[in-house]
C-alpha cells in the first residue's frame, strides 16, 4: 500500500506523437482512481508508465516517497490486471496465482496459504486445478484479480478489467471489485472508456483527453461542476444536450426561445472579453416535464414546446428525444466525444435535445411537449475554448 | 431413415478409405522397393519380385561392420544435431525479435532471410568451396555445419516467428509485473508456450540437414566429414566386383528410420504446429 505520485509526466513516442502531456496527479494511499476518457486519450499510456512497462520521456513518478522512473515493473511492486486477463495457459489456476509469490521466492506453504485465502475470497476454490481454457470469462476475470491480490501489492493498476464481460455480469464485478477494494485498502489504478463504470467505482476521476487532464475530482463534482464542455459531454449518460446561445441584454437566445439569465450569469456575460456565440448545456434530467412543475418555481425557468420524436420507457423513467431546428451546437471537444460514441454521422442530421422524465409523464411519440427547466441549472460554455464559463469564479479565475 | 443414413455413412467411408489407401500405397511404393531390396540377397536383387523369396540380413550386417558407414552415420548424426540445434536456438532469439520488438531494419532481415530460403544452393557450392579449402574448414564438420546452419535458420525463423507472434504480449508484460526478469518471462512463460513451434522448426531443421546431398557431396572428400547421404554414392559392393545396391537400400532405410522415429514421437505436436495460428483458438 502507497501513495502514488506523479509529477509533470510526459511520454512522448519515438515518432513524435504525444501519448501523455504533464500529467500531475498525487493518489493518495488507499485510493480507488479512475482514469476516464476516450480511446487513445493516453489512459492506458499512463497507467503503464506506473506499471513500467512503458518509459517514461520526462517527469517524475515516485511510488511511496521514491523516484521509481528507471525501475523495472518487478521492482516496482505492484500488480497488475489485463484487459484480456493475461491468464498463463499452460498453468493451472492455482500456479497461475502463485506465480508471482514463486517468483517471489516465497515458501511453499505460505504460497499455499495466500492462493487458498485469495481462491476463498474469490470463490474460485473449486477451480483451482484447472486450465484457464476451461474457465469461464468471469471466472478467467476473477482468477486475475487473484494473481493481482495474492502477494499484497504497493498497489493495483487495472486497465479496463471488465470491458471482456457481458453486460450482466460486469455490473455484478463491478460491485465485488468495489468491496474487494475496501477490503483490502490497497492504492488502485483504473482505466476504463466507459464513464458509467468510472462514476460509480472511483473515489475521484481523472478526465483525459489527447493526453492531457482535463479535470480531477470526485464523480459527483465533475458532473455537477464540469470544467469544459469536453468533461460536460462525456461524464453523464445520457450526456448533457447542447444548443448554440446567442447572448444580447441579458439574454440568450436559443432554438428553444430567449432564455433569461440567472443574476451571476448576467454578470458573467456583461463582462468585457465574454464571447457573444456561446454554448448553453443542460442535463437530461433538467428539462422536466412543465405539467409538474409547480408554480412558484415557473418564474425561475424557461419553458417551451417542442415535438417530440422518440420515446424510450426504462420502466422508472422514460427518455423523450426532441428535434430541434438548426444545427446542433458543436465544438473539436464534442465532435471528438461523438467520433468516440461511433454517433458522429447520426449526429451530423441536426440538432437535437433529450429530457429524462419520470415515468409518470404522459409524453409521447409525435405528440409535442411543454417542457421547462431551470435557468440556474443551465452551463454555458466558451466555443473557442471549452471553458465553462458558468464555474465559480473562484475557481476559474 | 436412419439405416439409410448409415449405409450412405458407410459407403462414404469406404470410398474414402480407397482413396487413403491409394495415396498412401502411392507415396509408400518407393520406400517398400527399397526395404525389399535391402532384404534380399545378391543372387535374387534382379529376379524383380516385390517380396524377397529369400530373406536376409545380410546387408545390415555388411554395412554396419564396414567402417564407411558407420563414420558416416555418426557424421550424419553429429553434424545435423549441432546445426539443427544452433539453428533453432538462434532463430528463436530472432524469432522473437521479429515478432515482438519494432526495429530499425526488421523489414531487410526478414526479407534477406526469405531471400537465403529462397537462394538456389547449387549456385553457392562453387564459391563455398573455394572459401572453405582456404580456410581450412573444407572437410570438417564445421565446414558442413555453418552452410547448415545458414540454410536451416530461414526455416526456423520463419516457423517461430509465426508462433511468437500468436503468443498475447499482454502475457510476457504479466509475467514482469509478476516479478520476473526478461529471462524468466521468456523462460517461464513464452518458451513453454512456444515449445510446439521449437520442437516443429527442430524437426524441419534437422530433417533438412539430415537429407542434404549437395552440400555434403561437395564440401567434404574423406571420411572425415562425409555424411550418409554422400558417403552411399561412395558404397562399393563387400568386392569391388559386387554390386552394392543391396548395402545402399540398406543405409537408405537405416537413415529413414530416425525421421520416422522423430515425426512419430512428435506427431501430435508437429501437426499442432502446422495449423496451429490457422483459427482464432
Amino acid at each position: 500500500m502507497a501513495e502514488i505520485v506523479l509529477a509533470k509526466i510526459t511520454k512522448v513516442y519515438p515518432d513524435g506523437t504525444v501519448g501523455v502531456k504533464d500529467i500531475d496527479l498525487r493518489i493518495a494511499d488507499g485510493e480507488f482512481i479512475i482514469l476516464v476518457g476516450p480511446s487513445g486519450c493516453g489512459k492506458s499510456t499512463a497507467l503503464n508508465m506506473i506499471a513500467g512497462l512503458e518509459d517514461i520521456t520526462s517527469g517524475d513518478l515516485l511510488i511511496d516517497g521514491e523516484r521509481v522512473n528507471e525501475n523495472a515493473p518487478r521492482e516496482r511492486d505492484i500488480a497488475m490486471v489485463f484487459q484480456s486477463y493475461a491468464l498463463y495457459p499452460h498453468m493451472t489456476v492455482r500456479d497461475n496465482m502463485a506465480f508471482p509469490l514463486k517468483l517471489a521466492k516465497v515458501d511453499k506453504t505460505t504460497i499455499d496459504e495466500k492462493v487458498t485465502w485469495a481462491a476463498e475470497i474469490l470463490e474460485l476454490k473449486p477451480f483451482l486445478d484447472r486450465k484457464p481454457a476451461n474457465l469461464s470469462g468471469g471466472q478467467r476475470q476473477r482468477v486475475a484479480m487473484g494473481r493481482a491480490i495474492v502477494r499484497n501489492p504497493k498497489a493495483f493498476l487495472m486497465d479496463e478489467p471488465l470491458s471482456n464481460l457481458d453486460a450482466k455480469l460486469r455490473v455484478q464485478m463491478r460491485t465485488t471489485l468495489s468491496r474487494l477494494q475496501n477490503r483490502l485498502g490497497t492504492t488502485t489504478v483504473y482505466v476504463t472508456h466507459d464513464q458509467t463504470e468510472a462514476m460509480t467505482l472511483g473515489d475521484r476521476l481523472v478526465v483525459m483527453r489527447n493526453g492531457v487532464v482535463q479535470q480531477v475530482g470526485p464523480p459527483q463534482q465533475l458532473y455537477d461542476r464540469p470544467a469544459n464542455i469536453f468533461v460536460a459531454g462525456f461524464i453523464g449518460s445520457p450526456s448533457m444536450n447542447f444548443l448554440h446561445a446567442k447572448a444580447s441584454d441579458g439574454t440568450l437566445g436559443t432554438a428553444v426561445g430567449d432564455v433569461p439569465v440567472s443574476e451571476r450569469a448576467r454578470k458573467l456575460l456583461e463582462s468585457k472579453d465574454a464571447p457573444q456565440q456561446l454554448i448553453l448545456g443542460v442535463r437530461p434530467e433538467h428539462l422536466e416535464d412543465a405539467a409538474f412543475v409547480e408554480d412558484h418555481l415557473r418564474a425561475h425557468g424557461v419553458e417551451f414546446e417542442a415535438p417530440v420524436d422518440l420515446v424510450e420507457s426504462m420502466g422508472s423513467e422514460k427518455y423523450a428525444y426532441l428535434p430541434l431546428e438548426g444545427e446542433r451546437a458543436s465544438t473539436a471537444e464534442l465532435e471528438e466525444l461523438a467520433a468516440d460514441a461511433g454517433t458522429a454521422d447520426a449526429l451530423s442530421s441536426g440538432a437535437q435535445l433529450v429530457a429524462r422524465l419520470p415515468a409518470e409523464s404522459t409524453v409521447a411519440e409525435g405528440k409535442p411537449i411543454r417542457l421547462w427547466f431551470n435557468r440556474e441549472k443551465i452551463y454555458l460554455f466558451d466555443p473557442a475554448n471549452g471553458r465553462n464559463l458558468t464555474l465559480d469564479e473562484s475557481r476559474s479565475s | 431413415m436412419a439405416g439409410l443414413a448409415t449405409e450412405h455413412s458407410s459407403a462414404r467411408k469406404w470410398r474414402w478409405g480407397l482413396l487413403d489407401a491409394i495415396v498412401v500405397v502411392y507415396a509408400f511404393i518407393p520406400v517398400l522397393w527399397i526395404a525389399s531390396l535391402s532384404f534380399k540377397t545378391p543372387e535374387t536383387l534382379t529376379d524383380g519380385r516385390f517380396v524377397p523369396r529369400v530373406w536376409t540380413l545380410e546387408n545390415y550386417r555388411t554395412i554396419f561392420t564396414t567402417d564407411q558407414f558407420v563414420r558416416a552415420l555418426g557424421n550424419s548424426i553429429g553434424i545435423a544435431l549441432i546445426a539443427t540445434f544452433i539453428a533453432v536456438v538462434l532463430g528463436m532469439l530472432a524469432a522473437y525479435a521479429i515478432a515482438r520488438l519494432d526495429f530499425p531494419g526488421k523489414g531487410l532481415l526478414v526479407g534477406v532471410a526469405l531471400l537465403i530460403a529462397m537462394f538456389p544452393q547449387v549456385s553457392l557450392v562453387s564459391p563455398l568451396f573455394e572459401i572453405e579449402r582456404n580456410l581450412g574448414l573444407f572437410d570438417t564438420w564445421t565446414g558442413l555445419i555453418l552452410p547448415y546452419i545458414t540454410f536451416g535458420l530461414p526455416l526456423a525463423i520463419y516457423t517461430l516467428s509465426a508462433f511468437f507472434r500468436q503468443i498475447p504480449w499482454d502475457l510476457e508484460k504479466a509475467a514482469k509485473i509478476d516479478g520476473a526478469t526478461q529471462a524468466q518471462a521468456f523462460r517461464r512463460v513464452i518458451a513453454p508456450l512456444a515449445a510446439p513451434g521449437v520442437v516443429t522448426a527442430s524437426i524441419l531443421v534437422f530433417i533438412f540437414c539430415w537429407n542434404d546431398f549437395l552440400f555434403a557431396i561437395s564440401l567434404t572428400s574423406t571420411e572425415r566429414a562425409r555424411t550418409v547421404p554422400a558417403a552411399l554414392s561412395f558404397f562399393t559392393g563387400a568386392s569391388q566386383f559386387e554390386d552394392p545396391t543391396g548395402s545402399i537400400s540398406a543405409a537408405a532405410m537405416v537413415i529413414t528410420i530416425p525421421i520416422i522415429l522423430f515425426v512419430l514421437l512428435f506427431q501430435r505436436r508437429i501437426v499442432a504446429g502446422l495449423t496451429a495460428g490457422a483459427v482464432k483458438g
